[in-house]
């Protein structure tokens, strides 16, 4: 189980942003801790581990909410990028994305699961889930200032 | 798995580091102790004779491994007979660790932890229950410890009983050697239980 800690993270990291993250990744080893003796042997730990994820990764959203209290003064968020020494930007344009692609993107090409998977942990049909993930990649190609152009567009 | 080709573009999020990791990981142990979900944790330690695998239950220090043993093939062992709730969480053992160091800097003649002999049953346990017996920096044989358990010509399964010891280093079957004065095995490799010998006679 230990050698998916890496991969979850990631995955909570772009569904939920870095604040968010390391709150649903324990709960969701936690839940796993707590599970795993009856989790059948040939069972794909990975998506069961994702699985969990999507779950705690709602449950930390709903928490956030709840916590969330309105305020005067917005403050001002800090430059783009370079916050601690690491481009951000990228993980910004993800966050920015509607949260079915953010998932998508995430359960597909961070975690390597099939879109039939994606698409159980989602809801909605495999179809829906693919376009989910093209659509965010497509459109993080337009909002990430450090994105290679495709040949033959724009040059 | 299917493993799904990850565009370029992702390749420029943040990277997940080890420390990062190690933090969470931390985390995570204390809870799930607290928790009561922790059945197994464990850490390694360097020592003299190798990198030590150090791993212990709620009821006690359950297993110590030699690197010759296969870290990894230990800790599928211990998930397949003991639970799959096994974290690498050094707290626990600490205390385990603490006396092992001292032992091998030479200030520690007898282990004072609680030990969970789950992984010896029947005759082997009873001849691990015999091992503190043997004092630091003496020796005995095969049919002595037969003897002293009761089954005078059990010496070549006292012999089994060693080398299958889960708990070697602090249940000194290193102490237990051939009449004839040879070595003998021992899990850890003939080197390892000589460097012991030697450094309890010192």
């Amino acid at each position: 189980m230990a050698e998916h800690g890496a991969t979850v993270l990631r995955v909570c990291r772009a569904v939920l942003g870095p604040a968010d993250a390391d709150d649903a990744w324990s709960e969701t080893f936690l839940a796993a801790l707590k599970a795993y003796p009856r989790l059948p042997a040939d069972a794909n730990v990975e998506a069961w581990l994702v699985t969990i994820a999507h779950r705690k990764a709602i449950d930390v959203t709903r928490a956030a909410a709840r916590r969330a209290v309105p305020v005067a003064d917005v403050p001002e968020p800090p430059p783009a990028g370079q916050a601690d020494g690491r481009d951000t930007e990228l993980a910004d344009a993800l966050a920015a994305l509607p949260r079915r692609q953010r998932e998508a993107i995430a359960y597909h090409y961070l975690a390597g699961l099939p879109y039939q998977d994606v698409a159980a942990i989602t809801g909605g049909s495999t179809d829906a889930a693919r376009r989910a993930a093209a659509d965010g990649i497509a459109r993080l190609r337009k909002t990430y200032p450090g994105a290679a152009l495709p040949d033959g567009e724009n040059s | 798995m299917i493993m799904n080709h990850e565009p370029d573009l992702l390749q420029a999020l943040p990277a997940v580091t080890e420390e990062e990791l190690a933090v969470l990981r931390d985390r995570l142990a204390a809870r799930a102790d607290a928790d009561g979900v922790l059945d197994v944790a464990y850490r390694t330690l360097d020592t003299p004779v190798g990198t030590l695998l150090l791993a212990a239950t709620e009821a006690g220090l359950v297993r110590v491994a030699y690197p010759i043993e296969g870290h990894d093939q230990v800790l599928q062992a211990l998930a397949a007979r003991v639970s799959p709730r096994i974290l690498n969480a050094p707290r626990r053992l600490d205390p385990a660790a603490r006396e092992i160091d001292e032992y091998f800097a030479g200030q520690r003649h007898v282990f004072d932890l609680p030990l969970d002999y789950r992984l010896a049953t029947g005759f082997r346990r009873k001849v691990l229950g015999h091992l503190p017996g043997i004092g630091y920096g003496t020796t005995a044989s095969y049919a002595t410890v037969a003897a002293a358990v009761g089954s005078p010509r059990a010496f070549r399964a006292v012999g089994t009983a060693c080398a299958t010891n889960p708990l070697p280093v602090v249940l000194p079957c290193h102490r237990v050697i051939k009449s004839g004065g040879d070595l003998g095995n021992y899990r850890g490799g003939p080197a390892a239980k000589q460097l012991l010998l030697n450094l309890e006679a010192a």
